[in-house]
């Protein structure tokens, strides 16, 4: 029993990262009409952004090691812990969290460039050329990343306080067995509240309110006299920001490297088709679908009965469900077709 | 306008005899040993490589030229076609021709699979399915898979293999053995011409196949699916034809990478290689015969030779310049040579697809538009009636 | 009798493929006796080639791994400090190359996948030239290039590669290894677990899924096994996974004791961090401590993994700390050269670059069979782990094996490993014939 509900709430943790990721991604493709094959070079992006933060408030001074003989060897020492010592240790600590506050800034601005640098030249081209020109971007985006920090994982920690895990079983009265690590709860919750502000944002507001109406007719909404476009830019500037903030915070739980944005595109892909093209709901929930499907398989108990089960799942049920709902989930009619 | 072009490069083939081209085209490919040698490409597995994938481009192009259903789960098929092919050296002979015989035949049955089901769908449901059946196969080589597979390290021959009908004639030599066919190694230069001959062969029934009926039909089915359903006819065998004919070009293809090199590694099927043959087809040119073969060289050289490209090479280059532009121009074009040519890759990808979605055919078509006046006059006035 | 009917079958069957007119015969072999794949001839220099993981999961050692030839590239030319060179005994380095030849290289990425790493070394061999290749940092790379190494003809001396396999079943006679492997770990590291751990415990190995992790499990499975542990687990993830959490998830609940990770380099980092983050250190299971063994790491992943891996037992073919001359003097050797100590990948990858070297050297001839005689059997000392073979049978190579533990109070950031034990040659060597394979042919 404890070994499912722990699976359970490791499949939310998981599928919340992939529902963050899929949301900009239908997002886009709702409003815009764009796939784009560079939202997993945004996650990336934002991971880099943390990672850019903790290298710039971890600039050291190097100082000769003397417990080193053979040769010179340096020791590096920050220069906030030279000059601010415990308080600078902690600010460094905390570099994770903090970089959030730049991440979204930043973020905000490459989604924008990028919608008008290349994004908005190719609303009128056919969805194979914008998954084409987008991969394109996500290949060179990878590279600079590559440039810069090379192509090893970078670590870059969470909060010393948080690094432990929550003794959830105790608290509960099911046994000492059932932990989790605070950093994926910490995920876990401000993925729902971003995932809460986004609806609320599109439902409760009026901006969300043109926008919905865009995606459903946008050709409607701009006889109203409505500037559909410049909606739909902020909206791709939005889905930058998600995507990077998951990427940022994503950074803790497994050290970012150039190359993890290829590694979720296809995974947030299948998640958006699966969900249906453009439906934010539909990602969303085939995002927490997925993870616990995968989650689960990967138990001992299930992989023993059918192995491998754990490797394709994901797949298996994408392929299930566009068999038996042509338009994933909750698509809708000719979009995407 | 896409159209308009595509119509005059089709028009351009027909004015030359099919005979003519196919004669042109095995001189240039025969002859590649030749010229491509001032270029440094001159060593028989990059030689390999560029007839190979050549294959797997025109393959492809088959079913994404023709009748633009973007599969994004193509390796597969390069995957299954080396693995049979490897296991055809196993089991039976060394001979290549009967590998290349099961390959393509085990490839053909499995796109026939995968086609049925995901032919179903189209636009990027259908494309998220081939992604979806590919990212199966790949899992699973890896894991459940790994008695045939052998995982992460390849499929490879060993000297005890039982090689049922080599075995029955000859003592095994020492060693391991190579492939063969007829007694003749498909190690180094041989091997590329027997892959250059494939190629030519398969050009030749690509080519056949552009100009038939069948062909005709798939484009009508390119420019107008709906239209294509009213007026009666059923569109998805054709598809599904064009499906498992551009499936077994590629399973060909991996058995002709067996053959030069009888390793089967699971990598091959990644989703990552069946983007690479997509950005071949699109960076030549789509649609068009000789398009993806460009795309193919163009890719394979920057992964072979320019990415061996590092800084001392630079220098050489650059040191007919003063001290410090030599400096300057190392430090500005080295991150895009080395292993930076990724990037490379995509900033000239990305440039194709902006200003010239049709490939660098389309390119070229231009120029020779810019340059033949009567080429010119003909070409408005089929713009003008469309 | 059987055999004689056999024979005649073949003839027969031979005779009949002749007059059909397909004649038999093998370019391979072709070669005069003095002639071979890449012979350097009377040219003046001879060409190296490294073929390392500049990128995925093993970038880390690889990046060494190559400062380490590049080191040794030098040395062999008589610059720099000549490193390993004034300490290598029998050596016949004379520090102008290689048989008066000067030693050029070049190098490859093998992007830690086989496919990529046979292409590049297919370049190697067949556009730039070299005699010999070197590197690694996956057991599966290094079987599918020693394949390759032995059709070729060119010798392959592995770099970092673990697996039983590579001098087991998939021995190649061109290829050779410095390296330790998984059995050699399991043999070093029982005596260790019993003295810390006890003889009654629950083991749960999470596994790389590929050739080096599945010969690692079962090498310390029958370790511990034989220690009377039990075995509740055997768990395959995917090289590469990135998040682990699904599969740490059940081992909090599966009662066992003692967590064995079977992962190298970014996967080990990626797994350790994660499952300290799940609290398995701190967890008490059946009235003993929860423990994690990792056995093989190295200090890179070390420095990667940070104080997760504080206390946590394991085996390393060499340690910098070591205080021998040989390891002293490749430490100040490459100290000096790069400003930090060379990792033990780095260390196997030099030592193999010059003992190439040393037996073309003895042989006076780069012709392969003559150099893989020297390599056989050849007995060294002051490189760095003492007294060392290259065994014969296999190919393997036997020295002393290091128990480490990560060390609790680093005093830099090098400083990451403690020392447990140094486990002499004779407790870690066994009969090379209970992996099989077969080294085939001097000649190809």
């Amino acid at each position: 029993m404890d070994s499912i509900l722990i699976q359970l709430l490791n499949g939310l943790d998981k599928g919340a990262a992939y529902a963050l990721i899929a949301l900009g991604l239908t997002l886009v493709f709702g409003t815009l009409g764009v796939v784009n094959f560079a939202h997993g070079a945004l996650f990336l992006m934002g991971a880099f952004c943390a990672v850019t933060f903790q290298k710039i408030l971890t600039i050291s001074k190097k100082v000769l090691d003397p417990s080193i003989t053979y040769f010179d060897a340096y020791i590096e020492q920050p220069y906030l812990e030279l000059w601010f010592g415990e308080t600078g240790l902690a600010v460094i600590d905390w570099a994770v969290p903090l970089s959030i506050i730049v991440t979204i800034p930043t973020m905000l601005l490459i989604g924008l460039a990028m919608e008008r640098g290349l994004i908005r030249h190719f609303y009128k081209r056919t969805h194979a050329e914008q998954i084409l020109v987008t991969f394109g971007l996500a290949i060179v985006l990878q590279e600079i990343i590559r440039h810069f920090f090379g192509a090893n994982p970078i670590p870059t920690p969470a909060p010393d306080i948080v690094s432990g895990s929550a003794a959830i079983g105790t608290w509960i009265g099911l046994g000492e067995n059932f932990v989790y690590p605070w950093w994926r709860l910490i995920y876990l919750a401000s993925a729902t509240v971003i995932i809460s502000s986004v609806f609320a944002f599109l439902h409760l507001t009026t901006f969300g309110m043109v926008v919905r109406a865009g995606m459903f007719d946008r050709q409607m909404v701009a006889f109203l006299g409505i500037n559909v476009q410049r909606k739909f830019t902020i909206i791709f500037g939005l889905a930058a920001v998600v995507a990077g903030v998951a990427g940022a915070m994503y950074a803790p739980i497994v050290p970012p490297d150039y190359h993890m944005g290829m590694d979720f595109l296809v995974i947030s892909f299948v998640i958006v088709v699966v969900g249906g093209m453009g439906s934010v709901r539909g990602a969303v929930a085939a995002g927490f679908l997925l993870g616990i499907l995968q989650s689960l398989a990967s138990m001992t108990v299930v992989s023993s009965l059918l192995p491998g089960i754990d490797q394709i799942i994901i797949y298996l049920v994408a392929v299930i469900i566009l068999l038996t709902r042509p338009r994933g989930l909750m698509g809708r009619k000719g979009i995407g077709e | 306008m896409m159209n308009s072009i595509k119509q005059q490069l089709m028009n351009l083939f027909k004015k030359q005899s099919d005979l003519t081209t196919i004669l042109l085209f095995a001189a240039g490919v025969l002859t590649m040993p030749i010229w491509l040698d001032p270029i440094g490409a001159n060593y028989p597995d990059l030689l390999q490589k560029f007839v190979i994938f050549g294959i797997f481009a025109v393959g492809y192009n088959i079913l994404f030229g023709l009748t633009g259903y973007l599969s994004f789960g193509h390796a597969v098929f390069l995957g299954v076609g080396s693995y049979t092919a490897v296991w055809s050296f196993k089991l039976f002979t060394m001979n290549v021709l009967p590998a290349m015989l099961f390959a393509t035949l085990i490839s053909g049955l499995i796109a026939a699979a995968i086609g049925f089901v995901s032919m179903r769908r189209s636009g990027i449901y259908f494309s998220i399915l081939t992604l979806a059946f590919a990212q199966m196969f790949y899992n699973l080589a890896y894991s459940v898979l790994i008695p045939i597979t052998n995982g992460e390290t390849g499929l490879q021959l060993r000297m005890h293999d039982i090689r049922i009908i080599d075995n029955y004639f000859s003592d095994p030599a020492p060693g391991l053995p190579s492939t063969e066919l007829f007694g003749m190694s498909m190690n180094g230069y041989s091997g590329f011409y027997f892959c250059a001959v494939v190629l030519i062969l398969a050009f030749y029934v690509a080519m056949k196949i552009f100009r038939s009926p069948f062909g005709m039909k798939l484009k009508a089915i390119k420019s107008n699916q709906h239209r294509m359903r009213y007026t009666g006819s059923d569109t998805r065998p054709y598809l599904i034809t064009a499906f498992i004919i551009s499936g077994m070009f590629a399973g060909l293809a991996g058995a002709l990478l067996a053959v030069t090199d009888p390793l089967a590694g699971a990598e091959r099927m990644q989703w990552t290689a069946s983007g690479e043959v997509i950005l071949m087809t699109i960076l030549g040119g789509v649609g068009t015969l000789f398009g993806p073969l460009l795309g193919v060289g163009i890719i394979k050289y920057l992964e072979n030779i320019f990415s061996t490209i590092n800084e001392s090479v630079l220098q050489q280059f650059f040191s007919f310049l003063p001290q410090w532009g030599e400096n300057f121009m190392v430090a500005i074009v080295s991150p895009f040579v080395g292993d930076g040519w990724h990037l490379t890759l995509g900033i000239l990808f990305m440039i194709i697809i902006i200003f010239l979605p049709g490939g660098l055919m389309e390119g070229f078509q231009k120029i020779k538009k810019r340059y033949l006046t009567k080429g010119v006059k003909d070409s408005e006035s089929t713009t003008k009636q469309e | 009798m059987s055999e004689k009917y056999d024979i005649t079958r073949r003839q027969f069957a031979k005779a009949g493929l002749a007059v059909a007119a397909m004649p038999m015969f093998y370019t391979k072999g072709v070669w005069a006796a003095n002639d071979f794949t890449n012979n350097p001839g009377s040219s003046s220099t001879v060409t190296l080639g490294f073929n390392v993981p500049q990128t995925g999961a093993y970038a880390d050692e690889g990046a060494d791994e190559l400062r380490a030839f590049k080191l040794a590239v030098k040395h062999l030319n008589g610059q720099g400090d000549s490193g390993l060179m004034n300490t290598m005994k029998p050596m016949n380095l004379k520090g102008n190359g290689i048989l008066g030849k000067k030693v050029t290289y070049v190098t490859g990425d093998t992007q830690t996948k086989s496919d990529a790493a046979r292409a590049s070394a297919k370049r190697m061999i067949e556009k730039d030239g070299v005699v010999m290749f070197s590197g690694g940092s996956s057991s599966g790379v290094a079987i599918a290039v020693q394949g390759l190494a032995q059709e070729l003809g060119v010798i392959f001396m592995a770099g970092l590669t673990h697996s039983n396999d590579t001098t087991g079943k998939d021995k190649r006679r061109y290829g050779f290894r410095h390296f330790f492997n998984a059995k050699m770990s399991g043999s070093a590291l029982g005596p260790v677990l019993k003295d810390e751990m006890g003889t009654d415990r629950k083991a749960y190995h999470l596994t790389a899924d590929y050739t080096w992790g599945w010969t690692q499990e079962q090498s310390i499975q029958e370790t511990t096994e034989g220690l009377g542990w039990s075995t509740t687990a055997k768990v395959r993830t995917p090289v590469g996974a990135g998040d682990f959490s699904q599969f740490i998830t059940p081992v909090l609940n599966s009662g066992a004791d003692v967590l064995i990770l079977n992962h190298y380099g970014k996967d080990m980092i990626n797994s350790l961090t994660q499952a300290v983050q799940f609290g398995l250190r701190d967890k008490q299971v059946n009235g003993k401590n929860f423990e994690i063994i990792v056995p093989l790491y190295s200090r890179l992943m070390a420095q990667g993994a940070g104080k997760n891996l504080q206390g946590i037992l394991g085996t390393a073919n060499w340690d910098w700390q070591l205080e021998d001359e040989g390891s002293k003097a490749f430490v100040k050797s490459f100290g000096t050269e790069y400003g930090f100590p060379p990792s033990m990948a780095a260390q196997t990858c030099y030592v193999q670059t010059l003992l190439y070297a040393n037996a073309c050297e003895n042989a006076g001839t780069f012709y392969p069979p003559e150099v893989i005689r020297q390599l056989e059997g050849f007995e060294f000392d002051g490189m760095g782990n003492g007294p060392t073979e290259y065994r014969a049978e296999d190919h393997q190579c036997f020295k002393k094996v290091l128990v480490v533990r990560g060390k609790a109070n680093p005093s830099s950031q090098y400083d990451l490993l403690d020392i447990v034990k140094e486990v002499p040659r004779s407790e870690v060597e066994y009969d090379a014939s209970i992996f099989g394979g077969e080294l085939g042919p001097y000649k190809v």
